[in-house]
């Protein structure tokens, strides 16, 4: 399994296609922060998002900041949260705004695995929980927008050496999450059989 | 020993309780280190190594910072062991955990998550309508307070799971729930992590006791030596299942199977999963009577 560095955005599908399932990927440039209420705003009221999403790695966090005298924020701790409650935004993001990457923790049910497939794009799994990493590797936030969500805005972050990720889903059809979940589902018949 | 005025007595609690949120969030307690360190050496599989390594790293990077290990605050449950002699009523003890929180979220500043249920209004500072939590224990002949403060993530909170098993499934249904919850959740809630289990009682405190199950010392077993046997086979078990690190799939599931227990009505048979992952965050301190607060990592 192969290790890369990925630079987003992207332009270039091949950047995503060449990205397998297993696979380690440490990330640069430009990410967005997103989260429920952020996705429940474009999707389910309709509102359009004041930010760019092509080719974009979308970030799955609320994060904690200290707001400054001239309005812009600064970073205190800024983490990842569990992916499974926004599956329902994955095709409408990827079809409707170009989204190329969504990272966050715990996976996504096999309900994402077609869509990604079919649009070129990946999930990228990080280590839940490890912010304090995750918070030295954010450089800077450059952008918020929908403030009145806080923490669940819209959020623009300028990245270093972003990771190490794992490529949960890849855009070929494979899952770790559904992989690991049918070997499980097997052992636990086994498992029963001892009791 | 000399007498304190119960105004200042509530101003110590108070002052603990801010001191333990924020310590609890940013300095994880030494059984989970070591609980940590010890899954890190038992995975074999490539990339649940690669995640225990990040996740070690991580509390090496929040000690170095003075950052949170986690950035999800949580839900701050508070776990009170009142002596019965302990000049402060409840009433106050409750109103001190809860100024103490919202003092430490507005001065840190710590990400307030506490939203009422329906509007989803934040309220802006961890406290709110019935939040803080508070567990109490009442403890005959002693005049101090323990005060335990383990702030609740919600990746985690969110993999709960109540099964009313019949007295016929027994306690092959109270292990196939558990295998079953676990399986289920996957990588949702930061494994590898404490699954606590309830069992007996009601439904309402099985999960009560399932909650007071997590915030044991990483490996501690009940002093019920029939419970203490099913805390190891299910230990066994889970980490049998090979869901591993983050669900990516490995070897270290989960971290340990605490679990509490009550009596039960004769044809109830409840059980209840509270998971709590791998940054099990807790802190502890003892209040005594003259205002004393030692502060405890191991408790």
């Amino acid at each position: 399994m192969a290790s890369h560095e990925v630079t987003f955005p992207v332009t270039d599908p091949g950047e995503i296609l060449k990205l397998r399932a297993g696979d380690e990927v440490t990330v640069q440039g430009h990410i967005i922060g997103i989260r429920d209420r952020t996705q429940i705003r474009i999707f389910d009221q309709g509102v359009e998002p004041p930010m760019d999403l092509r080719g974009a790695f979308l970030l799955h966090t609320a994060p904690g900041v200290r707001k400054l005298a001239d309005g812009r924020y600064e970073k205190v701790c800024i983490g990842t949260t569990t992916s499974a409650r926004m599956v329902r935004f994955t095709e409408p993001l990827g079809a409707q705004y170009g989204v190329r990457a969504i990272c966050g923790k715990g996976g996504f049910p096999d309900e994402a695995i077609e869509p990604m497939q079919r649009l070129g794009m990946v999930y990228f799994a990080i280590v839940g929980g490890a912010a304090a990493l995750e918070t030295t590797q954010i450089e800077e936030i450059e952008e918020v927008a929908w403030e009145e969500l806080m923490p669940e805005c819209l959020w623009k972050f300028r990245v270093k050496d972003f990771g190490p990720l794992t490529v949960g889903i890849d855009a070929h059809g494979s899952s770790l999450y559904h992989d690991v979940q049918a070997r499980a589902q097997e052992k636990l018949k086994e498992l029963y059989a001892r009791l | 020993m000399s007498t304190m005025a119960s105004t200042d007595l509530a101003i110590a609690v108070e002052d603990a309780a801010a001191h333990l949120y924020v310590w609890a969030l940013k300095d994880i307690p030494q059984d989970l280190r070591d609980a940590l360190r010890d899954a890190m050496g038992r995975e074999t599989h490539r990339v649940g190594k690669r995640i225990l390594e990040t996740i070690n790293t991580n509390v090496s990077v929040a000690d170095e910072q003075g950052n949170l290990v986690c950035q999800d605050t949580g839900i701050a449950v508070f776990y009170a062991r009142v002596g019965e002699r302990f000049p402060l009523h409840p009433a106050r003890i409750e109103t001190a955990l809860r100024e103490g929180t919202r003092r430490a979220t507005l001065d840190h500043p710590l990400r307030s998550n506490t939203v009422h249920t329906l509007t989803r209004v934040a309220t802006g500072d961890n406290t709110g309508h019935r939040i803080p939590h508070i567990h109490w224990e009442f403890v005959p002949d002693w005049d101090g307070l323990d005060v335990k403060c383990v702030p609740k993530g919600s990746g985690s909170e969110n993999m709960s799971f109540l099964k009313m098993c019949v007295p016929a499934d027994g306690v092959k249904g109270i292990k196939q729930f558990v295998l079953e919850s676990i399986v289920g959740a996957g990588g949702k809630p930061c494994p590898p992590g404490i699954v606590g289990v309830g069992i007996g009682g009601s439904a309402d405190y099985a999960m009560y006791l399932a909650k007071e199950a997590i915030a044991r010392p990483v490996g501690t077993r009940n002093s019920d030596p029939v419970v203490a046997q099913l805390e190891e086979e299910l230990f066994q078990l889970l980490n049998e299942t090979g869901i591993g690190p983050m669900g990516l799939g490995g070897d270290v599931t989960v971290l340990q199977c605490h679990i509490e227990h009550a009596d039960t009505h004769m044809t109830l048979n409840p059980v209840a999963v509270n998971y709590q992952c791998w940054a099990a965050r807790r802190a502890t301190a003892h209040v005594s009577v003259d205002g004393t607060v030692d502060y405890d990592r191991e408790a």
